[in-house]
């Protein structure tokens, strides 16, 4: 048993790195999308595109750490300025694809109602979850929404930091927190949350998913042809299924 | 189970399996210099050892990116010598779980050389056995138990390995992701039911482990 195991460790080792494939670092909440889309341009005659997965944070560290990338797709643009500072990625090539929102969400079966995001300095909301305001986008974006309307140092203190935007919506979901805000898309998702408030695109953060070629990539004309091809309408189109709202 | 969660189980036992393979020999050499030799820098080898277990896995995963990586010195010199890439293939898996369960086996281990009464090892000298005889006829089958129960501790921490992993290997379906990642992208991405299927999947593995464990002591308790 432990042999077969060993063996078909060492048989796997055999599809790595092969020519004409294209390694696509993106965002997780990504994940289901791009799948569909890749194996759409697989079909109709395009190059292999595997995919890594993770939080921006994490690609944008692996990116600086040498990874062997051809295409960043990062949910924030904090992540993809860092690395264009850092002269990572190819700026000609980088273009927003998609665009999200946020929302304020309580559990379905709570009572609240919100008119307005300040709402959320009323005492009965005792719990407040968010991304952590400091690395996780949506909870930066959150926080920069909640400073503008200026009441962030209003809840700070009720504000409850978690390790992803998806941890937001769970603890919403399960009720150990009051009211949470994250991605109208996540938001979308789940059943057992309501959206008490969508957030005006005009007083919002401006939320965009840009994508752009990584510098160094050995094959750049064809991960240049999968970059456009996310773009198309076709690609769009499964975005949207998917519940993002897409950049015309 | 579809074929991709079949490919995810395939791989992690295999990955772990390996990774225990590899620390083995080492992990069991180290446990009896620990247990039975004096030695200068005893002490700081001793922690180093044990660093991944109290550092947060995200920074052991942090170290080994940075050497591992093109630019680290481990990486550049596998890319040398071997031609091989590490990070973001299944030897970047490897190296994580070897890492971060090293410290099971070799703490499992020395506490079975330690508990070896040293009187039978003189008793065997004194009948004139030489020290490598005594080494392989006393020391080591008596302390085998202990030793497989380190193997079997290192090859679970290994399978649930996760925060390392995801930094130094990856989450590439299909070349890097193991159970714990793909349960992490299940969670990130609302699939809560196919999470709690390779949740179920993972715990019958452990389960699997631990009577192998415990049957494996049973037996040797009664030899």
């Amino acid at each position: 048993m432990l042999c077969r195991c060993v063996i078909f460790v060492l048989l796997m080792s055999q599809f790595h790195a092969s020519a004409g494939e294209i390694e696509v670092f993106a965002a997780a909440s990504l994940t289901d999308a791009l799948k569909e889309i890749a194996s759409t341009y697989e079909k109709s005659g395009g190059d292999h595109v595997v995919f890594n997965f993770a939080a921006s944070n994490t690609l944008d560290m692996q990116i600086k750490a040498g990874a062997p990338a051809d295409i960043f797709f990062s949910a924030d643009e904090a992540k993809m300025d860092d690395l264009e500072k850092a002269g990572l990625i190819d700026k000609e090539t980088r273009k927003d694809i998609l665009t999200n929102s946020l929302v304020i969400v309580v559990a379905s079966d709570s009572p609240a109602v919100f008119t307005s995001a300040s709402q959320l300095t009323d005492s009965k909301f005792k719990k407040i979850a968010l991304g952590q305001p400091d690395s996780v986008p949506a909870g930066i974006y959150a926080k920069q929404y909640l400073q503008k309307i200026g009441i962030w140092d209003q809840i700070a203190p009720r504000v409850i930091p978690v390790e992803s935007v998806r941890a937001a919506l769970a603890a919403v979901e399960t009720g150990n927190t009051d009211v949470g805000i994250v991605y109208k898309t996540d938001a979308l998702h789940s059943k057992k949350v309501k959206i008490a408030r969508e957030v005006p695109s005009s007083e919002g953060p401006v939320i965009a998913y840009p994508a752009a070629l990584v510098q160094g990539s050995k094959q750049a004309a064809d991960a240049k042809k999968f970059l456009d091809y996310l773009r198309e309408p076709a690609s769009l189109k499964t975005f949207e299924k998917y519940g993002f709202i897409t950049k015309g | 189970m579809t074929a991709d969660d079949l490919q995810v189980v395939g791989l992690t036992l295999g990955t772990a399996a390996l990774s225990t393979l590899l620390i083995f020999p080492f992990g069991v050499a180290l446990a009896w210099l620990l247990a039975r030799k004096k030695w200068p820098g005893k002490s700081l080898v001793e922690t180093v050892v044990a660093l991944p277990l109290v550092m947060p896995p995200v920074a052991t995963g942090l170290i080994l990116l940075n050497l591992l990586g093109r630019h680290g010195p481990i990486g550049v010199f596998m890319q040398n010598i071997f031609g091989a890439e590490i990070v973001f293939t299944w030897k970047a898996v490897v190296a994580a779980m070897a890492v971060m369960s090293f410290p099971f086996l070799v703490r499992t281990a020395r506490i079975a050389f330690e508990e070896v009464d040293p009187r039978l090892e003189q008793l065997a000298r004194t009948l004139g056995a030489k020290p490598a005889r005594v080494f392989m006829t006393i020391t080591l089958p008596l302390a085998s138990r202990g030793m497989i129960a380190g193997a079997v501790w290192a090859f679970a921490r290994a399978l649930g390995e996760f925060g390392a992993t995801i930094l130094v290997a990856g989450n590439i379906p299909g070349r890097t992701t193991v159970m714990s990642v793909a349960i992490f992208s299940d969670i990130q991405l609302g699939n809560d039911g196919h999470a709690y299927q390779l949740l179920g999947i993972s715990a019958v593995l452990a389960f699997a482990a631990i009577l192998f464990s415990n049957q494996f002591s049973k037996w040797g308790a009664t030899r």
